[in-house]
């Protein structure tokens, strides 16, 4: 009987809480429907198509290839991003290059996104600076999986 | 005439309950959001209008109506098709002999604000939320599947066991009040008790409330007590169910914490009584007056009723998103062990300071 009475307390200080939490929150959106600014909100949601929160620098977002002074990809297909990536979703051909000091580029560049993990592994790998995941694009998702193959156009910028 | 009145006043009432019921399913989501520091649902939107998400219950209604209506081919055809509007239906009728308001003079025509003045008010009340749980076991019977099965059986243990307490612990309020009518027991409310504290059932009963609260909140099936649906391991007697015959169970809960509202309401908060408040206007207690015209005294009376019901709607929201469920055996027990040994001293403690 007694510890029922205790019960009962606890039930009274658990619904305190949630009312506490429902009160104060109200009054700020409260507040912030009369059109006072308050540094507090009432919830901590980003509403996100409309907000977004900053990226963080060194966040992985998209791929991209970087290029040269001459536009061309700063990329020497060394073939080691293909060979570290751990879902194998880059593929690459090779092409002989005109300029000696470069000797190789790549004729095909192709990131299945669909299969990549965003681990990162292939620009820790490049020795050229040649892929970044620094573009902060996020939304790249698609209705078919040929949209998510992105080819040497789409990454070169 | 008469009958034309009546019907005005079903459709009335009728309409105010579904719409209650529509948008205690929005408040249900914001309060939840609220109280758990987010903003809940407010997307749904009528040329580009968004207005806080108050779209949100036809955005709801209109994806129910549109999903298909699976009938699974092992169900019983016939019951599994009837049950949802059973539950539906004793639901909906309850709120007939719920009194809104006190008299409205129009025309020297005295209009009841109730539709159904039955002396045996609470009674039906009490009997038609009881008939609800025909619903439950014929939904979990016909559905075919053993899981459905558990569940209303859960169901139908539950609302028996909680049924007992209810109606014991309504005795207590029974014993005080002069009369099971329910206008009556509202008009009762209106005295003064030690000419100041109006004389509400909360005040008279107070403990009453406690065990009513209880019981009331085990009647309504959520969550706390919401054994017979069990959303997490899916031993719902619903689980059979889809698209509006689901919607029309989903809106039989909300409809009963409607009623359970307008149950307190009535009995321990004074239903449509504003404190202080007579049918000509305010007397104070400490000898002021304030007297109003009859229409705005009858505003006020369908507004106090209304607020009161919501702030009930709001309270039992509240509960649903504070405590995690019982466990079977829990429930058992406070029904049997602890709600009923208590409303039987209660019975008794009433006859004690009532006879002295």
């Amino acid at each position: 009987m007694l510890k029922a009475l205790e019960y009962f307390f606890e039930l009274i200080r658990g619904i305190v809480i949630t009312s506490r939490h429902f009160f104060v929150n109200m009054f700020f959106h409260i507040l912030k429907l009369v059109g006072i600014k308050t540094k507090r909100k009432g919830a901590i949601t980003t509403q996100y198509p409309e907000e977004r929160k900053e990226i963080a620098s060194r966040h992985r977002s998209l791929h991209r290839l970087t290029k040269r002074e001459d536009g061309k990809p700063r990329c020497v297909a060394c073939m080691l991003c293909m060979t570290v990536c751990p879902s194998e979703c880059i593929y690459i051909e090779a092409a002989e290059d005109a300029d000696p000091e470069i000797q190789k580029y790549p004729s095909t560049f192709v990131i299945d996104i669909a299969r990549c993990c965003f681990c990162g592994f292939c620009v820790e790998a490049c020795p050229e600076d040649a892929i970044r995941m620094d573009t902060a694009e996020l939304e790249f998702g698609s209705r078919y999986r040929e949209e998510l193959v992105y080819d040497l156009d789409r990454l070169l910028r | 005439m008469e009958t034309l009145i009546i019907l005005i006043k079903i459709v009335c009432t009728l309409t105010w309950f579904l719409l209650l019921t529509l948008y205690l399913t929005w408040a249900e989501r914001k309060e939840s959001a609220v109280v758990q520091d987010r903003i809940g649902a407010n997307r749904a939107s009528i040329l580009g209008l968004r207005i806080i998400g108050l779209f949100q219950p036809f955005a709801d209604a209109i994806k129910m109506v549109f999903k298909e209506d699976f009938t699974p081919p092992f169900s019983k055809k016939f019951l599994h098709n009837l049950a949802p509007f059973v539950s539906f239906f004793f639901v909906a009728i309850t709120i007939a002999a719920v009194p809104f308001g006190d008299v409205l003079r129009i025309g020297g025509r005295e209009i009841k604000l109730q539709i159904m003045d039955v002396n045996v008010g609470l009674l039906y009340i009490l009997a038609m939320l009881s008939l609800g749980i025909y619903g439950i076991i014929i939904s979990g019977w016909s559905s075919g599947s053993r899981y459905t099965l558990i569940g209303s059986l859960r169901g139908a243990a539950q609302l028996i066991s909680y049924e007992v307490a209810l109606g014991l612990s309504l005795i207590g309020v029974i014993m005080v009040f002069p009369s099971l009518r329910l206008s009556e027991i509202v008009n009762f409310q209106g005295q003064l008790l030690f000419g100041f504290l109006p004389k509400w059932g909360i005040f008279l009963q107070p403990f009453t409330f406690i065990i009513f609260l209880f019981a009331a909140l085990a009647e309504t099936k959520r969550v706390p007590f919401d054994l017979p649906e069990g959303e997490s391991e899916i031993i719902g007697f619903f689980a059979e169910y889809s698209g509006l015959k689901w919607g029309l169970f989903m809106m039989t809960d909300f409809m009963e914490i409607i009623i359970v509202s307008c149950l307190l309401t009535t009995l321990f908060f004074g239903g449509w009584q504003v404190p202080w408040m007579a049918a000509d206007g305010f007397h104070f207690p400490w000898g002021g007056e304030w007297l109003l015209p009859h229409g705005i005294v009858v505003f006020f009376q369908v507004l106090a009723f209304n607020l009161k019901v919501i702030f009930f709607c709001w309270l039992q929201i509240l509960i649903r998103w504070t405590y995690p469920r019982f466990r079977y055996d829990q429930l058992m027990d406070m029904g049997w062990k602890l709600l009923i040994p208590l409303s039987l001293v209660n019975i008794v403690g009433t006859g004690i300071i009532m006879s002295i």
